[in-house]
C-alpha cells in the first residue's frame, strides 16, 4: 500500500458537553476505496465534516497528502482536491443540470477575472459526458430541483466529479435511493474510482454496498474508532456487531 | 429558438422608446427620466436581491454616497467646500460652461468609484450576516449614513448643498438629464445581460441556491459576493451624481439617503417585476412607476395607503412577480424544463440501473 492520501491523527470534536469523537485515528490510501461505518451517532458524519473544515478540531491532526488542512477553511479544502458530498442532497435548485454541472469546474486556480469567463466548448462537452456518465443526459436542461431526489443524488456525485477531485468523501451515497438504483450506483462508484482514480472515503449503511465496494472499512461507536480491517474481517468482527445491536 | 430570435428586438425597441420618449411625450420628460433611474435602481438591487438571494435594505447608500462624493468634488474643484456650503444660501455662486461640465462629468466618474470603493468595505462585514440580519445590517448603514451626513457641516448638514446651475435653456437641462439616465439604465441592462451569461451569474445563482454548498464546492463565494455589490455600488453611484445634479439640490434624509422611499422602492420594483430575471426589475419598475405616478396625481394624501396595499398584495399573493409569473405559464419560452411528475419512478430507475443508456 502507497502513501496515505488522507491521515487522521488523535482527532477530537465535541459540542458542548457530548464528544463526538474521542482520538480518532485512521488512514485513507491513495486509490482506493474506504469505508466507515458505525450506528446511528457513532460520529461519523462529525469526522466527515472535520475533514473538509466544515468546523474546527478540539486537538489532533488531520493531513491531506502530507499537508495539515485541520486549520484551513471548506473552500480551501475543497481547491486542495478534497470534497464532500452531502447526506441530505445538496444542489443549485433553481438552475439546470447543465448549470449545475458548469459552476462545480475546478477552482483551484481561479484569478479575478475567470469569473466573467465563459464555460463553453469542452467544459460543456464534459459536463454533458459525465451527465451521461451518471444517466442524466436526457434530464440535462430540467431544472435540477424538479428532479427525483435519487436523480438529485446522481447530479451531486456528476457535479463532484466535474470538479476533478483527488479525494472524494461521500456521506451515505446509497440513503434514500431506490434500491434498483443501487447497483448502477455502486457500478460508477467504482469507476469514478478505477477510470478517473479518485480515492473515494464512504460512510455507508447499507452493508452489501460497503462490503462489496471497499478495500479497508474503519468501524466507529460512541465517537471511538472500534476496529479496521478488510471488509471479511469486519463482517466477522464480535464487536462490530455488538455495537450495531447494542450489546455492551 | 423563440426567445432568442425575440431577444435583439427588445433592446432595439426599448432602445427606440428612450430615444423617442421625450420627442413624443415631452411634457413628461422628467418623469420618463426618474423611470429610467428606477430601472437603474430595480436592476442593481436585482443583482444581490434576486441573483445572489441576498435582500438588501441599505442599498440607497450608495446612490447617496455617489451624489455627495459628486457634488463635492465638483464644488471642491473650484472653491473651498466647506466655504461654498455655508456661502451658498446667500451669494449666487457660479460656474462657467467648461467648469461646470468638467466637474459634473468628474464628479459623476469619482462618484460611481468611491461608492465602488465603499462597497469593499461595506461587504467585507455585511456579508457575514445571513437572512434578515444581512437586510436589517444593511438597513443600519443607509440609516447612519443619513444620519452622519445630517449633522456635516462641511457638506451642509441637513440643509444640503446647492449643486452648480446647468449652464443652459430649462429644456436642454432636462433633454441632457434624460438621455444620461435613460444611457446609464440601458447600459447596465445590456451589461447584466452579458454579466449574467458568464460563470459570475452561474456563480452568484449558485450561491442563492446553497450558499453552504458552493463552498463546499470549492467557490469563491466571498470574492463573488464582494464583486456583486461593488457592481451594483458603482452604477447606484453614477445614478447618485446624475440624480444629484437633475434636481439641483440635495440633501440627506429625502434626496440622498431616502431609506423609506427609494430605498423601498428598489425592492417592491423588483418584486413586483420577478426576482432573479433580467426583465423582471425592468418591468416591475416601469409597472411600479405607472401606479406610483398615477396615485401621487389622483389619490394624494393616501399614496402611502396605496403603497402599503401594494406590498402587501405582491408579498402575500404575487410572490414570483410578472415576468416570474409568466416563466411559470410558459416555461419553454424561457428554454426552461421542468421535469413532469411522475408519480411511478420504479420502471424508469429500473431502467437505469441495469442497461446503460436505457434511461428513456
Amino acid at each position: 500500500m502507497s502513501v496515505p492520501i488522507i491521515e487522521v491523527e488523535n482527532v477530537s470534536k465535541s459540542f458542548g458537553g457530548v464528544i463526538a469523537n474521542r482520538s480518532v485515528s485512521l488512514s485513507v490510501p491513495r486509490g482506493g476505496i474506504t469505508g466507515l461505518i458505525g450506528p446511528n451517532g457513532s460520529g461519523k458524519t462529525t469526522l466527515f465534516n472535520s475533514i473538509v473544515g466544515y468546523h474546527p478540531i478540539d486537538s489532533g491532526s488531520i493531513r491531506l497528502e502530507g499537508r495539515e488542512i485541520s486549520k484551513l477553511r471548506v473552500q480551501e479544502i475543497a481547491r486542495l482536491g478534497l470534497l464532500r458530498t452531502f447526506q441530505a442532497t445538496r444542489i443549485y435548485g433553481k438552475m439546470n443540470c447543465v448549470q449545475n454541472m458548469l459552476i462545480s469546474i475546478p477552482h483551484r486556480k481561479a484569478g479575478f477575472f475567470d469569473m466573467f469567463a465563459s464555460e463553453r466548448g469542452e467544459v460543456v462537452e464534459r459536463a454533458e459526458h459525465l451527465l451521461a456518465f451518471v444517466g442524466l443526459y436526457d434530464k440535462r436542461f430540467l431544472r435540477a430541483g424538479s428532479l427525483s431526489f435519487g436523480q438529485q443524488k446522481l447530479l451531486e456525485f456528476a457535479m463532484a466529479l466535474m470538479n476533478e477531485p483527488t479525494v472524494l468523501l461521500l456521506d451515505e451515497p446509497t440513503a434514500g435511493i431506490n434500491p434498483t438504483l443501487i447497483n448502477g450506483l455502486i457500478e460508477r462508484l467504482k469507476r469514478a474510482n478505477t477510470e478517473f482514480g479518485i480515492t473515494l472515503f464512504i460512510i455507508e449503511h447499507n452493508m452489501r454496498v460497503i462490503m462489496n465496494m471497499a478495500d479497508v472499512i474503519y468501524c466507529l461507536a460512541h465517537g471511538e474508532l472500534l476496529t479496521s480491517g478488510e471488509p471479511g474481517a469486519i463482517q466477522r468482527d464480535q464487536r462490530v456487531i455488538d455495537a450495531y445491536l447494542g450489546a455492551h | 429558438m423563440n426567445s432568442a430570435r425575440l431577444q435583439p428586438l427588445t433592446y432595439w425597441l426599448l432602445l427606440l422608446i428612450g430615444v423617442a420618449a421625450p420627442m413624443l411625450f415631452p411634457d413628461y420628460t422628467n418623469q420618463i427620466a426618474v423611470l429610467w433611474l428606477m430601472i437603474v435602481f430595480a436592476l442593481t438591487w436585482d443583482i444581490l436581491g434576486g441573483q445572489m438571494g441576498y435582500n438588501s435594505l441599505g442599498n440607497i447608500f450608495f446612490f447617496g454616497a455617489g451624489m455627495y462624493v459628486s457634488a463635492v468634488t465638483q464644488i471642491g474643484l473650484y472653491y473651498d467646500v466647506g466655504m461654498y456650503t455655508s456661502a451658498a444660501r446667500t451669494t449666487h455662486i457660479a460656474f462657467s460652461y467648461s467648469q461646470y461640465f468638467t466637474g459634473f462629468a468628474l464628479g459623476t466618474v469619482t462618484g460611481g468609484l468611491v461608492s465602488a470603493v465603499l462597497a469593499i468595505g461595506v461587504g467585507s462585514f455585511v456579508f457575514g450576516l445571513r437572512g434578515p440580519y444581512f437586510a436589517i445590517g444593511t438597513l443600519g448603514i443607509a440609516v447612519a449614513a443619513a444620519e452622519l451626513v445630517s449633522s456635516w457641516e462641511w457638506v451642509g448638514a441637513a440643509s444640503g448643498i446647492s449643486l452648480p446651475v446647468f449652464p443652459g435653456g430649462p429644456e436642454t437641462q432636462k433633454l441632457f438629464f434624460y438621455f444620461l439616465l435613460f444611457a446609464l439604465s440601458f447600459i447596465l441592462l445590456l451589461f447584466l445581460r452579458w454579466l449574467y451569461s458568464t460563470n459570475f451569474g452561474l456563480a452568484i445563482n449558485a450561491i442563492r441556491d446553497d450558499e453552504e454548498k458552493a463552498e463546499g464546492m470549492g467557490l469563491h463565494t466571498r470574492g463573488y459576493k464582494r464583486t456583486a455589490l461593488v457592481i451594483a455600488a458603482f452604477f447606484l453611484g453614477l445614478s447618485g451624481a446624475i440624480f444629484g445634479n437633475m434636481t439641483g439640490f440635495i440633501e440627506p434624509r429625502d434626496i440622498a439617503f431616502p431609506t423609506t422611499t427609494f430605498n423601498i422602492f428598489m425592492v417592491l420594483m423588483v418584486l413586483l417585476g420577478g426576482k432573479g430575471t433580467l426583465w423582471g426589475p425592468v418591468v416591475g419598475a416601469v409597472v411600479f412607476h405607472v401606479i406610483k405616478e398615477v396615485t401621487w396625481t389622483y389619490f394624494l394624501g393616501w399614496q402611502y395607503v396605496t403603497l402599503g396595499l401594494l406590498i402587501v398584495i405582491i408579498v402575500v399573493y404575487f410572490q414570483q412577480g410578472i415576468v416570474g409569473w409568466v416563466m411559470e405559464k410558459y416555461p419553454e419560452r424561457f428554454g426552461i424544463q421542468i421535469a413532469p411528475k411522475e408519480p411511478e419512478e420504479i420502471p424508469r430507475t429500473a431502467g437505469l440501473a441495469t442497461q446503460p443508456g436505457g434511461a428513456e
